[in-house]
């Protein structure tokens, strides 16, 4: 198409329109600037001690770094309060065995419970009898489909994760100028839908950049899977620009298989946040650059806000009377630069 | 020729084709000599810890026992050989530890099944999940990283251009063949797994022999794990996932029968160099796990299938046969 003056003609109309737009717009209010909205004289900082209350813990007991992580963040939080008292129950090996155990937590009678399901979807109706029971829950990370089972759900973004690893490879990998890139993914669990929603949210991020992944292998969470997967990976693909590994903890196999095969003309990001992962992206002296975070932290916070919900207080920095109802965390990328600020929430 | 060589020239003929697809597929990278030297070598590597605890597997079997806890022996004892106290012992502590851990836990397996009248299925189950549950104790949960240079580079140090893993996993299969044999005791554990009874009745002492299986099963366990341990250069209460059902698969399809009496060692290290290579082949084409696993499924269901038709159907229906031809007189 040959430009010329109906182009300009229809750069003049739309700014024409825009102008005419957002004077309209500044005609509608009525009212005059009021000062912000507060709570009121009563606020008083989350900190300071209130009400006694009980709160009544239940995670997997699981074989992995994160879920230990996980527990050991609700009990230190506890400890820090003067005002909690934190009984927690063994969960067991499975979904069944975890009702067990939030049964004879439930017939305590905690004032609040903060409960990370083995599943979801199978212990919703947990959810759903403590609610009717007047005691409240905090649903951590795996999330209750019904709303009606949880007064609040605190939660990683799985999806956001993926995102987060497919900017930080599409960002460099842009700024270097690297062309039709090649680039691995080594993920968890597949059968997972965690493992899936990462896969979908780098996939997607990688595709704004007009980038893909050449190869994808998934591995079980654990280190000797991850060497393995990771060695197959390496072989399929003799050169390679960029790697994102799902997990930290997997990630330990990764990295030796990695240095095992004397390869390092690509950049790798990692998951989750482990401690050992944030002092190797801080040396700076491996493939490992960034990992994008899903931090246990959120646990911590998920007792903090159970403490709050037992108190009947509210967030002291939020307007609202009561905490909210859902928090999703969002994937930080952990990188050189600010790996610092993350150590402490290093798992 | 005898029904073992020819299975295991079947066996050797599936390997050739599966780098023949490779070649097929992916003719820029399998046409490089170089490139296919270290993807076998890669794949020899990824061989060798399954392979060791499949040695041990195929004795347990030809006894005519089972051994379902040999992936939680090998988690159990790398999860002990790298605590901080075991480390502080250096290399041979370690490897003492994981050998001890494992020939230990055999000796439970053993005692439970040969003297305690257990199902060796049974107890075996119940060892898997008791040895994971106390690996996790040990580990309280978390991987614990292998500091120790010289277990670590068993991977990356080469001997005549071989990792040593791989000689350890080579030293391992020809002991174990050499054991099946050319010794007594694998005479003695072909006779106690194909007929206890009789062998009980020629003079061996039957439970103190399936005691020693599952030593020997658990002593390989603890091989493995040494070997896992400085490949993932960290042990975990959840390694080895699933490596029971690795092991019986490779000597199944290799060849032993699993009621006992039966099998060979070069039968069950082809069996885990075709999984091998078929998980490899499956990575360097960047096709799925599943359906790795269903390709998996399919060759341990064919080779059963026509191990079935030699020695079980084929061989009554060939008497079926004879009989009703057979001239009546």
């Amino acid at each position: 198409m040959k430009p010329g003056p109906i182009n300009r003609r229809r750069i003049l109309l739309g700014g024409a329109i825009l102008t005419t737009t957002a004077a309209l717009a500044a005609c509608t209010g009525n009212d005059t600037p009021s000062s912000a909205q507060t709570k009121g004289g009563d606020a008083v900082p989350n900190s300071s001690p209130g009400k006694a209350v009980t709160i009544g813990f239940s995670a997997p007991a699981a074989d992995h770094g994160w879920i230990a992580a996980i527990t050991g963040n609700a009990r230190a939080q506890a400890a820090t309060f003067s005002d909690v008292t934190l009984k927690t129950v063994e969960a067991g090996a499975d979904a069944a065995a975890q009702r067990a155990a939030l049964a004879t937590l439930v017939s305590q009678k905690p004032d609040v419970i903060v409960v990370l399901p083995h599943d979801g979807k199978e212990l919703n109706s947990f959810g759903l009898e403590a609610m009717k029971a007047d005691i409240p829950v905090v649903n951590l990370d795996r999330a209750f489909p019904d709303a009606l089972a949880y007064r609040l759900q605190i939660k990683g973004d799985n999806y956001g994760m993926g995102a987060a690893a497919g900017h930080y490879i599409g960002t460099r990998l842009t700024a270097a100028g690297t062309a039709s890139p090649i680039i691995g993914e080594i993920a968890g669990i597949d059968s997972l839908e965690l493992t899936q929603e990462r896969s979908r949210g780098f996939k997607e991020a990688l595709a704004v950049y007009g980038f893909s992944v050449a190869n994808r292998r998934a591995a079980e969470f654990t280190a000797d899977s991850g060497q393995r997967e990771a060695t197959n990976l390496l072989n399929a693909l003799p050169t390679m620009d960029a790697l994102w590994n799902h997990d930290d903890d997997q990630g330990i196999g990764v990295l030796a298989a990695i240095s095992q095969a004397s390869r390092g003309e690509f950049f790798m990001v990692g998951g989750a946040g482990s401690t050992a992962a944030i002092q190797t992206i801080q040396a700076d002296n491996s493939v490992l650059k960034a990992s994008v975070t899903y931090s246990p932290s959120m646990a911590s916070s998920a007792i903090a806000l159970a403490r709050l919900i037992a108190q009947g207080r509210g967030m002291s920095d939020l307007v609202e009377l009561a905490v909210p109802k859902e928090i999703v965390l969002a994937s930080e990328t952990i990188t050189k630069d600010n790996a610092a600020g993350y150590l402490p929430l290093g798992f | 020729m005898s029904e073992s060589i020819r299975r295991n020239l079947g066996l050797a003929a599936i390997l050739i084709a599966l780098f023949g697809i490779g070649f097929l597929t992916k003719p820029e990278l399998y046409g490089d000599p170089g490139w296919l030297a270290g993807n076998i070598a890669t794949i020899l590597q990824q061989s060798a810890a399954i392979g060791v605890v499949t040695v041990g597997m195929t004795f347990v079997i030809i006894g005519g026992g089972i051994d379902l806890s040999v992936g939680a022996i090998v988690a159990l004892a790398g999860v002990w050989s790298t605590t901080v106290d075991t480390q502080g012992f250096g290399a041979a502590g370690m490897v003492f530890t994981a050998l001890a851990v494992g020939a230990g836990v055999g000796l439970v397996n053993g005692i439970l099944i040969a003297y305690g009248r257990l199902v060796a299925f049974i107890a075996t189950l119940a060892m898997l999940v008791a040895a994971r549950g106390l690996a996790a104790q040990i580990s309280g949960k978390q991987t614990q990283l292998s500091l120790n240079a010289t277990i670590n580079s068993l991977t990356t140090t080469k001997l005549l251009g071989i990792p040593l893993i791989v000689l350890i996993f080579a030293v391992v299969a020809a002991a174990g063949a050499v054991l099946l044999n050319r010794t007594t005791f694998g005479r003695r554990t072909i006779a106690v797994g194909g007929n206890p009874e009789a062998a009980r009745l020629a003079g061996i002492n039957v439970r103190g022999h399936t005691m020693l299986l599952y030593v020997l099963s658990g002593l390989c366990c603890g091989i493995g794990a040494v070997l896992l341990t400085s490949q993932a250069t960290s042990a975990q209460a959840a390694m080895a996932n699933l490596y029971e059902l690795d092991a019986i698969a490779a000597a199944i399809i290799g060849g032993t029968l699993l009621s006992g009496g039966r099998g060979t060692i070069t039968g069950a290290i082809f069996g885990v160099l075709v999984f091998s290579t078929i998980t490899n082949l499956f990575a360097v084409n960047n096709l799925s796990t599943e359906a790795q696993n269903m390709v998996k499924g399919g060759i341990i269901i064919a080779a059963v299938l026509v191990q079935q038709i030699k020695f079980g159907s084929l061989t009554a229906f060939l008497h079926r046969q004879k009989a009703v031809t057979a001239p009546t007189t």
